[in-house]
């Protein structure tokens, strides 16, 4: 009965309160009529601006070339795709683990989203999004090293579409924090940590940044006609690829597959993919890099996808084990979600529910591909979801994404200005299906080179069996998830 | 003076205290555990791969009594945790040495 009085003592003081500002909030519209604009906004501790000093302001923004609502949202994807990684993806895939391995998960996480950080504003961004090679005749495979260490950038330096060239470079670098961090799924439990950061650090060189050139910084697939709209190809298909090679070469946990123990905290998973929907917002709306009908329809073609994607899978298991899980159905979720990611840009919301409803049905299936056919110990089925989902959907776009197909917003066009005809769903399912082959080749030999070499300045990249058995969080660590008593 | 343990299901902790409370023992201290005996365990699921757990969450309630009452315990356990499905638990009685009352050094009988 206890709660039963908390509750009604909530409700008390909630109208009390409710009762209160109304009352206060009449009394200082009476007090401040006419006196002063600044008046209006009760408890404001900003001067309203008059309409001359706000005129002006325009006026300044414009000079700069300023579009404030493009750079509002700009701003605010970045943090929502940064809120992915913390601690969106590093929840989702703490929660998994036992739990005494669940520090060493958040670590994992939190480590890579500094070390990126730093890598992405000394090397990475220039050579992932600036041009390669001589101006006329930029490289198709790399950028260039012109903006090192951010060299030449001024504050005042604006994208085209009117948002500071800092704020893009920051937005960039949050996905290439969240791609090493989606790697974290396949070596959990037992990778060595000195081994995961350097790997992280070479693979964001030798294989995000290169790939991600390709696509986005007007790289060989770009001028194919790629469509890859929020990372199918740059984020999921190299991470998922990266993350099996990884898996394979670090051999599987003990105990895999028989005698495993099942997830430590499935509603931190639930907490996780939560974050990571709502984050995926700023991931495939933020993309349309503006404050437009693009991003609302980005926005609104991902949630979709995530729905049925979820249901879908609901659905599959409950008819396959009997009983309809939450660690399933939010796993589903994310295989809607980075399914939808290379199309979200091109598809309309019909389009996105199909594309959901396969994410759900094609992933699911590739869970148990991987651990019982292939015997690959990817823990976290980074592969299964995170790879298979981003292929498939960078190549359901070619089709989904044509106008006149449930709602699609247009593929890739034909001509240098990219006014030509449009390309027909075979001629991008090509184009397509070589930016995913490339960006899997790559990942999958650097990945083993990455290894090898890390292998051999760490002396192995898996902890011995006693620490594996005693658990990261003490064992690499020093610190213990739950001092419960 | 004896030591009875007592296995039981979590949920009939509340009723095994009462139980205790109506035949005059107030003291006892509570073990949370986990163990299986005839009672099967479970398999989980998570994503196709299947996780078997063994083992099933229970209580350990230890008490020592004096020997006259040992029988009326055994007596109230059993009923108040009895669900007379697979699982509900054992007794055991083994025999007290010595016992002793912290406070005040009381032994024996005294100090139950």
């Amino acid at each position: 009965m206890k709660t039963l009085t908390c509750l009604k003592t909530f409700l008390a003081i909630t109208i009390f309160l409710g009762i209160s500002s109304i009352s206060f909030a009449e009394t200082n519209d009476a007090n401040g009529s006419g006196a002063n604009d600044s008046d209006q906004v009760a408890g404001s501790k900003i001067d309203a601006v008059n309409q001359a000093e706000l005129s002006k302001q325009l006026e300044e923004t414009a000079k700069e070339g300023i579009a404030a609502g493009n750079t509002a949202w700009m701003i605010t994807a970045t943090a929502l795709v940064l809120f992915m990684t913390l601690p969106g993806l590093a929840m989702f895939y703490g929660g998994l683990v036992q739990s005494k391995n669940v520090l060493s998960v958040l670590m994992h996480c939190f480590a890579i989203a500094c070390l990126a950080s730093i890598i992405w504003v000394t090397v990475g961004y220039s050579l992932a999004l600036t041009p390669g090679g001589l101006e006329d005749e930029a490289r198709g495979w790399i950028g260039g090293k012109g903006q090192f260490f951010l060299e030449g950038l001024l504050e005042g330096q604006n994208e085209e579409n009117g948002f500071p060239t800092s704020v893009w470079i920051i937005f960039q670098m949050t996905f290439a924090i969240i791609t090493p961090a989606l790697i974290v799924g396949a070596f959990v439990e037992r990778i060595k940590f000195s081994a995961m950061l350097l790997f992280c650090a070479l693979w964001l060189l030798v294989v995000y940044c290169p790939v991600c050139y390709w696509v986005w910084g007007g790289g060989w697939l770009a001028k194919a006609g790629v469509i890859d709209f929020a990372g199918g190809i740059v984020v999921h298909a190299t991470a998922g690829a990266s993350a099996l090679t990884l898996a394979w070469m670090l051999g599987r946990r003990k105990g895999f597959p028989n005698s495993l123990k099942p997830p430590h905290n499935p509603g931190m998973v639930m907490i996780g993919a939560s974050m990571l929907w709502v984050g995926w917002f700023g991931f495939n709306a933020g993309s349309a890099g503006a404050a437009n009908g693009d991003a609302g329809m980005a926005m609104l073609v991902t949630h979709l996808s995530a729905a049925t994607a979820s249901l879908v899978w609901m659905f599959i298991e409950w008819k396959k084990t009997g009983k309809p899980g939450l660690v399933g159905i939010v796993t589903g979720t994310i295989a809607g979600l980075a399914t939808i990611t290379p199309a979200s840009g091109a598809v309309g919301p019909m389009g996105a529910i199909i594309i959901g409803a396969t994410a759900g049905i094609v992933c699911y299936f590739a869970c148990g591909l991987i651990k019982e056919k292939l015997g690959i110990d990817d823990s976290l089925d980074v592969a299964a979801v995170h790879g298979v989902g981003g292929i498939l959907g960078t190549l359901m776009v070619s089709y989904f994404g044509q106008t006149g197909v449930l709602g699609g917003q247009g593929i890739s066009r034909h001509g240098e200005d990219g006014d030509g005809a449009y390309f027909t769903w075979t001629e991008q399912l090509t184009v397509q299906a070589q930016g995913c082959l490339a960006a899997i080749a790559l990942s999958v030999v650097a990945t083993y080179v990455i290894v090898k070499i890390v292998g051999a300045l760490t002396g192995g990249i898996r902890v011995s069996e006693d620490d594996e058995t005693k658990g990261l969080d003490q064992a690499a660590h020093g610190e213990n998830g739950y001092s419960l008593n | 003076m004896k030591l009875i343990k007592s296995i039981i299901k979590p949920f009939k902790l509340e009723d095994v205290k009462d139980a205790l409370s109506e035949i005059g023992v107030e003291g006892m201290t509570v073990i949370e555990a986990k163990g299986f005996g005839r009672q099967k365990g479970h398999t989980e699921i998570y994503r196709g791969s299947e996780y078997t757990i063994d083992f099933l969450p229970k209580v350990v309630i230890e008490i020592v009594v004096s020997d006259d009452l040992c029988d009326k315990v055994i007596d109230a356990i059993s009923k108040a945790a009895k669900t007379e499905k697979i699982g509900d638990g054992k007794i055991f009685v083994l025999p007290v040495e010595q016992a002793v009352r912290i406070r005040t050094g009381e032994q024996g009988d005294e100090a139950l």
